[in-house]
């Protein structure tokens, strides 16, 4: 019978999952849920996403609970005569009022959260984040360091249409950068978060940051790293061909390296200078811009000076 | 019945008044009709083959993310299929779906002869096929099909090629089908009521309608004009969304969610109607809580106006417009959990069959409000910079929009098509067809969640490889989604051309059913009623009379 | 066999079917895919620049033809009560839609003026982009933002045109209320006069705009490139402009329905929504006079 067999086919797939799931969980631990990250930030979204994902369960059994009793016991067969009773005052004051009770219990401590992530004063440090299609830049001004973070070439190299390199054969596939952002850990790092052409978006969820970039604007954002790692992330917000060839990678080194690290930058002359957006990310000349040329739209709200302003001071 | 219906132009022409009584013959009937039932079978025709198209798209999509890596398509051709998919599901598919409805079922429950404005409507649907060639159209241009996502962000979509001014004209005719269709049915609802019909006695798939079209009145033509601004970016050097210039990229962002956000509800009310509709009937027991379902749409209704800028949490937006969206995101999941509630207690203690428009309704039930709680997750704003972006979000609005909203229009076809066609459809095909959809739409949609929380960021054709195994799962599901509803296909064309051999349906098709459009034949009338049917109205409940069994005593 | 229809029929009214949407449509996409070609800069190919006009003549002759059709159902009676207060519900919502439509540009004056002009210049949580990507940028309104795009210029006086032009309109709206008076005391001579009246104020209005336009683009430099100033100023004043148009030309149907000899003291909707909408033109213009003149 060809219905059976399609019957018992979409019944094999609960297997499918359950396997896929095993196998999954191999490879990193957070594939199935939020990380906690490594920041206070963070641990917090973690612990409210928990709240809200454990308060939605309970609901849904409750709710689907009780649906699916009445689908059981409320059949024709079971229960062939109706009832008839068409409103309940009281039951249904107390199904608007619970509800509204549980929403002040999820938007009490969302709000809380929410007013520590838009705190960015008095940072160890501040770096400014440009994003530009399909590159980042990042720029210490209290180090004099500035310079251009691009996907790494192995990953580039894979990503092409028809590659003969398998992306399960490149390490961190998309995660990747030939120049990290690189901050000490346990210090409160403020970034200044804009773009030159469209839109993008920094993010790195270990850290607990996502921001939209904007050309024109500055967006503010904060994090402290307790935990010495890498931790990566991707451009979030959709800019054109690029788009997922955009890493976010953060290193978090200890104090004394991140010394060392910005001695050898000012060696290697990532140095600053005021210049044009635009022009440094295409001067930088890497695979990606080859790869995908930009379009020679620079967008508007192409970046002033940055050194020689006082306000940049503050960052130290 | 007595020739009461009075017409139009023929008037002029003498003898050829006879035009108005059945339609004329061939293609010039579809073209030039102005019955409601034509044209809410065009509409649904329409709705059906761009479910196909989009859906086709939604397989590239999934094709090319099945593996890490590109394997068949460039980036932006990728993004042109994500985008497309997404336009064309929206605009082309759930919207028109739900139009056609209307158009078929509003004057049959309110109990009037057409609609208010036939010739308008006429226009409002031709109007979408016209804005689908020129979307359309992208696909063969230079700088391809728009490829920004369906909100069209700038300075983003100011990149775009030759179709960049047809896309923002296809925007202004759809906007435009909307606002005629929806002052259509709100004019239709609001002044040809049968007599005694009052509004809150009023079928609760008309009200659903009611709001739905005063949203689609307030926020269609925001979006005109959005786009509109996009189109004096590009062409005429204005800078409205400019910073050099004094302008925001984020204006078009409040601007455009200042329409999406009521789009999703209206995405979703008519599919509460249809709901509030079917579980009755089923149940064999009154919806309850009528008036706490209208008091409950309308509350969304107001609501779903003051919470866009949730979608724009990780905009930086001040803390205080921050808190204020955060706040009253949550609050619109109090109506909507009173709409569940209440279909729960609908059924509690009826007497259920399980006929596909049931199944069809109760997976509504279940599956809407996994999206709706995942929604309200994503409503924390702390939490949402996580989600934002990521297949959480891709997952979400999926389970409200594909076992959803898609769901809704499927179990109202199912409910419906008797009295269209006038036969049974297969009832073991269509169990068939809802079993195989419900497991299929979750093997695609579930594991998004897991994905979405690891960290993938959505429109992006590549992924890192520790997304690989989730994404095969969701790509076989969606194929195998898609595949399944090739038997809904046939039940479709077996009811419309191939009725050999297929039971007639009665008149009251359903046992458990109350309402105008059940006391006509089946198939029903061209014209559906010529003189108000003022007799079937009872006085008091806002059930319509049971023709076979007298007032239905439902008073608890 | 068919009633005469009359306005005392009770039941319902279905019109036959009709081949103009569907025309209409062919002209509204020939003028769009001419009208794209042509922004996209592909003027010099012949089929488009041909669009761009037998696009628009299809369009208008169709307008005609279907609201032509529509005069003269009304006038033969086959509307009954119930038609009527569709029109009328109908010419309601949808003025309700054109509300919203204005609604999106005064939202986006709203914005740059109130917002996104304070914040290029570093005020409120903003002081990073003030400070780093626009150190010299001193916020004030009227303002073509950071980059002076457009050059200077000067902005529109409130006082002098604009103030005639709203004297103008506001008076129109008053002559028109009293043909509407005339017309039901069945004083039709009045009535056309105070028509005429007040197209010609409609008239006026739409030449002193012309003239301010004129004035604004060779003495003021202020164009639609002259930032979001420009930009607002244009997109508000201009959408409004081409809805008094639409106006005028409506109350010039009526005129000349009026001539004649349609509507009558009890029955004249088309009357109505015309004056309808030309009291929606009207507030408009007074939201746009106060928030983009005076403010
Ligand atoms: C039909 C469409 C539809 C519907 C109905 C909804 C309903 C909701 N949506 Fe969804 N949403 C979309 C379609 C829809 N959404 C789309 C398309 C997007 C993405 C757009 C894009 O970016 O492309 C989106 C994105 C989106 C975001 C932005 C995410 C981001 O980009 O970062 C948010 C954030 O708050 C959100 C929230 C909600 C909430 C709170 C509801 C609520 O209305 C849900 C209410 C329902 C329930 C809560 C379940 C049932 C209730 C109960 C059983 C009662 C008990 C519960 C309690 C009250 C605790 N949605
Ligand atoms: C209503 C809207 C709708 C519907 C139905 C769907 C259906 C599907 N979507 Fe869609 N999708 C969106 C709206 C929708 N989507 C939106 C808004 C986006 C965001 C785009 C953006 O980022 O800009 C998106 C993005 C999106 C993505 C993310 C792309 C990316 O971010 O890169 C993916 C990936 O898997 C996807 C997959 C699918 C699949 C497999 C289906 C399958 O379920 C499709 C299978 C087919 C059907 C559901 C049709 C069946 C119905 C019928 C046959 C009914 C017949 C009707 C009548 C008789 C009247 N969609
Ligand atoms: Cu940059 Cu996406
Ligand atoms: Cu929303």
């Amino acid at each position: 019978m060809p219905t059976l067999k399609r019957v018992t086919e979409a019944l094999m797939l609960p297997g499918l999952f359950l396997s896929a799931a095993a196998h999954a969980s191999l490879e990193r631990d957070a594939v199935y849920n939020l990380p906690s990250g490594v920041t206070p930030l963070s641990h917090e979204i973690y612990h409210l996403h928990m709240y809200g994902l454990w308060v939605m369960i309970i609901l849904a059994v409750l709710v689907f609970g009780t649906l699916f009793y009445s689908t059981w016991a409320h059949s024709r067969r079971r229960h062939p005569v109706p009832a008839k009773f068409r409103e309940n005052t009281k039951l249904e004051a107390v199904w608007t009022i619970v509800p509204f009770l549980i929403l002040i219990s999820m938007a009490l401590p969302a709000a809380a959260t929410l007013v520590k992530a838009y705190n960015t004063s008095d940072p160890y440090m501040t770096v400014q984040v440009t994003g530009s299609q399909w590159r980042w830049e990042y720029e210490y001004p209290a180090f004099g360091i500035g310079y251009v973070s691009s996907i790494d070439a192995k990953s580039n190299e894979a990503s092409m249409l028809g590659s003969p390199i398998k992306p399960q054969d490149v390490p961190h596939y998309l995660r990747n950068v030939d120049n990290p952002m690189v901050v000490p850990v346990g210090k409160k790092i403020r970034l200044l978060i804009t773009s030159v052409d469209v839109d993008h978006a920094w993010s790195v969820m270990d850290l607990g940051v996502k921001k939209n970039a904007y050309p024109g604007f500055i967006n503010e954002a904060w994090f402290t790293a307790n935990r010495i790692g890498t931790y990566t992330g991707q451009c979030t917000v959709l800019c054109g061909r690029g788009h997922s060839y955009m890493p976010t990678v953060v290193k978090v080194v200890s104090m004394e390296d991140f010394d060392a690290w910005t001695k050898q930058q000012l060696a290697a002359g990532h140095t600053l200078h005021i210049h044009d957006g635009c022009d440094a990310a295409a001067a930088a000349g890497d695979a990606v811009l080859k790869e995908h040329p930009a379009p020679d739209v620079c967008g508007p709200g192409t970046k002033a000076h940055w050194l020689g302003t006082g306000p940049a001071r503050h960052g130290k | 019945m007595a020739e009461q219906t009075i017409h139009g132009e023929a008037l002029e022409h003498g003898p050829q008044a006879d035009h108005g009584h059945g339609p004329p013959k061939g293609i010039m009937r579809w073209i030039s009709t102005t019955n409601h039932k034509d044209l809410g079978t065009l509409y649904l025709v329409f709705s059906c083959l761009m479910f196909i198209i989009g859906g086709i798209f939604s397989l590239v999509v999934r094709a090319e993310l099945m593996e890490p890596g590109l394997q068949f398509l460039d980036p932006s051709t990728y993004n042109e299929f994500m985008t497309m998919h997404a336009l064309v599901m929206i605009f082309g598919a759930i919207m028109p779906g739900f139009v056609g409805l209307a158009n078929w079922m509003v004057p049959m429950e309110v109990g009037a002869s057409d609609l208010a404005l036939p010739r308008v409507n006429n226009w409002g649907f031709w109007l979408l096929p016209f804005a689908f060639v020129l979307l359309f159209s992208g696909f063969f241009m230079p700088g391809g099909a728009p490829q920004f996502g369906w909100t069209m962000y700038p300075p983003m979509v100011l990149q775009m090629g030759a179709a960049f001014p047809f896309m923002i004209f296809a925007v202004h005719l759809m906007g435009i089908s909307s606002i005629t269709g929806a002052i259509n049915v709100a004019v239709t609802i609001l002044n040809m009521r049968a007599p005694g019909m009052t509004l809150m006695k009023m079928p609760i798939f008309a009200w659903s309608w009611l709001i739905t079209a005063y949203l689609l009145i307030v926020t269609m033509p925001v979006l005109a004009g959005a786009v509109t601004m996009l189109l004096t970016d590009k062409y005429f050097g204005t800078s409205f969304f400019d910073a050099t210039g004094g302008g925001d990229p984020i204006l078009y962002e409040h601007v455009f969610w200042f329409f999406g956000h009521p789009e999703v509800y209206i995405m979703i009310l008519p599919a509460f109607g249809i709901i509030s509709t079917i579980i009755p009937t089923f149940a064999r027991k009154p919806l309850f809580g009528y008036e706490s379902m209208v008091y409950a749409l309308a509350c969304i209704g107001f609501l779903s106006m003051i919470v866009w800028a949730h979608h724009m949490f990780a905009d930086g937006l001040p803390l205080p417009a921050e808190l204020f969206f955060m706040f009253s995101t949550m609050l619109i999941s109090v109506p909507t959990g009173v709409k569940i509630f209440n279909w729960v207690a609908t059924m509690w203690r009826g007497s259920m069959t399980y006929e596909t428009p049931m199944l069809f309704s109760i997976a509504f039930v279940v599956l809407f409000s996994i999206g709706g709680f995942s929604g309200l997750m994503m409503a924390m704003a702390p939490v949402d910079f996580q989600y934002h972006n990521t297949y959480f979000i891709v997952a979400h609005f999926h389970y409200v929009l594909v076992p959803g909203a898609a769901f809704s229009i499927i179990a109202a076809v199912y409910y419906w098509l008797p009295k269209w066609t006038g036969v049974m459809y297969n009832e073991k095909l269509g169990k068939l067809h809802f079993w195989l959809s419900l497991v299929f739409i979750n093997v695609i949609f579930f594991p998004q969640h897991f994905l979405g929380l690891a960290g993938m960021i959505r429109r992006t054709a590549d992924y890192p490889v520790q997304f690989a195994d989730w994404n095969m799962v969701s790509s076989i599901g969606a194929f195998a989604f898609f595949a399944s509803q090739f038997i809904f296909f046939y039940i479709l064309i077996r009811c419309l051309w191939f009725r050999k051999g297929m039971v007639k349906a009665t008149d009251r098709v359903w046992d458990g059913a109350y309402g105008l459009e059940w006391v006509v034949p089946s198939p029903a009338p061209y014209h559906s009623f010529h003189e108000p049917p003022g007799e079937y109205v009872d006085a008091e409940s806002p059930w319509v009379l049971d023709v076979d069994h007298g007032p239905m005593a439902a008073r608890g | 066999m068919e009633k005469v229809a009359t306005n005392e029929n009770p039941h319902y009214f279905v019109p036959t079917p009709v081949p103009w949407p569907f025309i209409l449509l062919i002209g509204i996409t020939l003028t769009i895919f001419g009208f794209g070609h042509w922004l996209e800069g592909y003027v010099t190919v012949i089929p488009w620049k041909l669009l761009v006009i037998v696009g628009p003549v299809i369009f208008f002759s169709i307008v005609f033809r279907w609201f032509w059709g529509v005069v003269h159902e009304s006038e033969r009676g086959a509307y009954n009560r119930q038609v009527d207060m569709t029109y009328r519900m109908g010419m309601g919502w949808f003025i309700f839609s054109e509300v919203c439509f204005f609604g999106a540009f005064f939202g986006a004056l709203f914005y740059t003026h109130v917002l996104s002009i304070p914040w290029l210049g570093g005020e409120g949580a903003k002081f990073f982009t003030g400070s780093v990507l626009w150190p010299d940028f001193t916020p004030v309104w009227p303002s073509n933002g950071p980059g002076a795009v457009g050059g200077e210029f000067e902005a529109m006086a409130p006082w002098g045109l604009a103030a005639i032009n709203t004297v103008l309109l506001v008076t129109s709206s008053f002559t028109l209320t009293w043909a509407h008076h005339a017309l039901k005391d069945s004083s039709r001579a009045k009535c056309i006069a105070f028509m005429i009246l007040t197209v010609a104020l409609g008239l006026v209005f739409l030449s002193l705009q012309a003239y301010e336009y004129h004035e604004a683009y060779t003495i003021q430099n202020l164009t639609l490139h002259s930032g979001v100033y420009g930009s607002t100023f244009f997109m508000l004043t201009g959408f409004h402009g081409l809805h008094v148009t639409i106006g005028t030309i409506m109350l010039i149907v009526i005129t000349c329905r009026l001539f004649a000899g349609h509507f009558t003291p009890e029955r004249h909707f088309g009357f109505e929504g015309v004056a309808w909408y030309w009291h929606f033109v009207d507030v408009v213009w007074i939201l746009l006079f106060t928030f983009v003149y005076i403010l």
